[in-house]
């Protein structure tokens, strides 16, 4: 093996590549080789180095040391400057919060969330190329698959994913041990693995930066759910939109069956399991597990009546799992480092770490992986680095559109899923929109209420006219045409959807509706009482 | 005569991606995707409706209820580029709404329209997971992000100078 002296990450997601990574790594390979650096140096394709917004970001080792922003014209400069005569571009260096010390610390943590963070699902990211295996299975990829296969038996996996206490990390925050054991229970001749990458609530993309950063890790939660259940069968329902990631995925896919870590007969047991990757064609309910199954059968994406639940009868009538990408990604560390290890992660209610992706008005946005138990004021102000524009902290919605708004009295409220429970509020997804007092709760409000207008499936008349008639009512408010009545209505309605509706999608409009009321019911008034937006956002005639 | 040529190249097209995939009823949404993006003008015809039903053997009602369920799919002609424009509320925060009015302004079209000239299909999107870079767009496979109005307007520019 060939030894180097330093290796350059060139962080590679939807963010960097857009900014112009691509065009910065060929550049950077041609100016090491024209220095005759190119058995010296090693460039380095890698997920997301947690960074966005910052342009094209790279991370220099040993140094450890991130540039961000790197245009083609610093190439050269930083070639000869850094590489060859040892010292650092200090106009390029990130210098926000950057820890000293060993490189073997950095490799582990990112810049935006230097000093608590513990990652699990993000281990590898931004650490190993993608799109080679090697590189993950040298990080201890695939070891968990063998001890499970080798050494423990389908009803240990799910015991010991049961003992961890790992909950579902796509919205509900089910159980995944007691959901796996549904399904094995069952006898029936085929079962389903089905990985939910249909990312849609707005807000969210920490699955996104999963599948870019490290596709295998999701690849070895399914077949070991695979394994757990008695499924033999995969499917990777993944978003249109996410080009980047379809085609991590599908390579990833393609060299764990030249692996024979997928296939039949896997590493030479009785154990079979395939995947098969389906794009979805941009409907945001087909989050919903049932409606994605739906999906997957070629159908409109129209959510079934539950019960019977997917793990008795899912597609194609057989018992099927749907897990979410980040839970599936969690499952390898917990089968190789034990329940006990990930239990003492977190908090008692949620062991374990979860994704958080920071956004709006705040100093960085992007995605953190962090223990549970994390307040909003840490999560905002620690890892977001504080409000943007010396702004003031008004509310965070949390969750995404199916999500609370949290008013400044909520700042020290624990953001895990049962904390916020007994707040009578949703973790989600783990988006957090910041917003600063330029925001107008009206306006945000009518963008997601126009949001649930769109995505409503129809099925059931509840969410289809409800959401119709809220969009057209918060409209008339922002438009100064709100009478004193129209809070008491749509909360009424609102409340009718929750009870009624048929899925979740067309319940969960109450959450950030009741918040919003709950927390700024005198910003909405002033919109009806004197026709004023106070913040000056909404078109008041 | 052009007119046969172009009708009889899309018969042609048709089959060789239909026998692409099995007649099973689970390829439904694989073979729209696949005759949507084979057609220059970005949609699904009503020869291709019918042509997929009799493939799968279910009505010609049922294609149409499923084109109709899915945002990515069309049937009606588009512009040769797709912008989807991120309605999520990360993007409309953080300016969104600004940005929008420019681009119509530059196109002279709504969302929902196509340009005259069969360039542009102005489309809204819920979101496109690209809140990092919050507001963002996506032409056909590309996404733009930390957009202003004038560097949205600047992109579509150079989109209408590639055709020449």
């Amino acid at each position: 093996m060939k030894f180097y002296r330093s290796h350059i990450l060139v962080g590679m997601d939807t963010s960097t590549v857009l900014a112009g990574a691509k065009e910065v790594e060929a550049h950077l390979l041609r100016e090491i080789e024209r220095q005759g650096l190119s058995d010296e140096v090693k460039v380095l394709e890698t997920g997301s180095l947690g960074i966005t917004n910052q342009g094209v970001v790279l991370l220099v080792y040993p140094e450890g040391c991130y540039y961000v922003n790197v245009k083609i014209e610093d190439v050269p400069e930083i070639v000869e400057e850094h590489l060859l005569k040892g010292r650092m571009v200090q106009r390029l260096l990130f210098k926000e919060k950057i820890k000293r010390g060993p490189a073997a610390i950095v490799l582990r943590e990112s810049p935006l969330d230097i000093r608590r963070q513990s990652r699990v699902v993000l281990q590898n990211c931004g650490i190993i190329n993608p799109e080679d295996i090697d590189e993950y299975i040298g990080r201890g990829g695939y070891e968990a698959l063998e001890k499970a296969l080798f050494q423990m038996k389908p009803q240990e996996v799910i015991k010991e994913v049961k003992k961890s206490g790992l909950v579902g990390r796509g919205g509900a925050g089910f159980p995944t041990g007691a959901k796996w054991e549904i399904s094995a229970k069952i006898h029936s001749e085929k079962k389903y693995v089905i990985c939910n990458a249909d990312e849609g609530e707005p807000g969210t993309f920490k699955d996104r930066v999963i599948m870019e950063g490290d596709p295998h890790r999701v690849i070895e939660g399914m077949v070991l759910a695979g394994y757990a259940v008695g499924a033999d069968k995969g499917f990777i329902y993944i978003r249109g939109e996410y080009a980047l990631s379809i085609q991590r995925m599908k390579k990833a896919i393609e060299q764990a069956y030249k692996y024979n870590l997928l296939g039949s007969n896997i590493l030479e047991t009785d154990f079979s399991f395939d995947i098969e990757m389906r794009k979805g064609a941009g409907a945001y309910i087909c989050g919903e597990e049932t409606a994605l199954i739906e999906s997957l059968e070629g159908k409109r994406g129209e959510p079934r009546d539950k019960p019977p639940y997917p793990g008795t009868y899912g597609l194609w009538g057989k018992p099927t799992v749907v897990n979410n990408v980040e839970t599936l990604a969690n499952v390898p560390s917990i089968i190789l480092k034990g329940a006990d290890w990930f239990r003492s992660l977190g908090t008692r209610d949620t062991p374990g770490t979860k994704l958080y992706t920071i956004l709006g008005h705040v100093m960085n946005q992007g995605v953190i992986e962090v223990e549970t138990g994390i307040t909003l004021r840490e999560i905002v102000f620690d890892y977001g680095g504080g409000m943007r524009n010396n702004g003031e902290f008004k509310a965070a919605l949390v969750g995404g559109a199916a999500g609370c708004f949290l008013g400044r009295d909520m700042l020290d409220v624990k953001m895990d899923y049962a904390t916020l429970k007994s707040y009578k509020a949703v973790l989600g997804s783990g988006a957090i929109l910041v917003m600063d007092n330029s925001a107008c709760i009206v306006d945000m409000l009518k963008c997601i209420l126009g949001f649930f207008r769109h995505e409503s499936c129809g099925k059931c008349a509840p969410c289809r006219i409800g959401t119709d008639k809220l969009y057209r009512m918060v409209s008339e408010i922002s438009t100064g045409m709100g009478t004193k009545d129209h809070p008491k209505l749509m909360l009424e309605l609102v409340q009718m959807m929750n009870k009624a509706s048929f899925c979740p999608l067309g319940q969960s409009v109450f959450l950030p509706l009741s918040s919003a009321f709950k927390y700024f019911e005198d910003e909405i008034m002033e919109h009806i009482l004197n026709r004023r937006c106070p913040v000056g956002v909404c078109n008041v005639r | 005569m052009a007119q046969i040529l172009e009708s009889y190249k899309l018969k042609e097209m048709r089959k060789r991606i239909l026998r692409k995939y099995l007649p099973k009823r689970d390829n439904l949404l694989y073979i729209l995707h696949s005759l949507q993006d084979a057609n220059p003008q970005n949609y699904i015809t009503s020869e291709d409706v019918k042509a997929v039903a009799e493939y799968l053997g279910i009505s010609v009602s049922e294609v149409e209820s499923v084109i109709s369920f899915y945002t990515m799919l069309s049937r009606k002609p588009r512009g040769r580029y797709i912008i989807k424009f991120c309605d999520s509320p990360t993007c409309h925060l953080l300016g969104g709404g600004k940005v929008l009015e420019e681009i119509k302004e530059t196109l002279s079209i709504h969302v929902g329209e196509t340009t005259k000239d069969g360039l542009f299909t102005l489309e809204m999107t819920s979101c496109l997971g690209a809140c990092g870079v919050a507001p963002a767009m996506m032409i056909n496979d590309e996404i733009y992000g930390n957009l202003t109005p004038s560097k949205a307007r600047e992109i579509i520019e150079s989109y209408k100078r590639r055709r020449k």
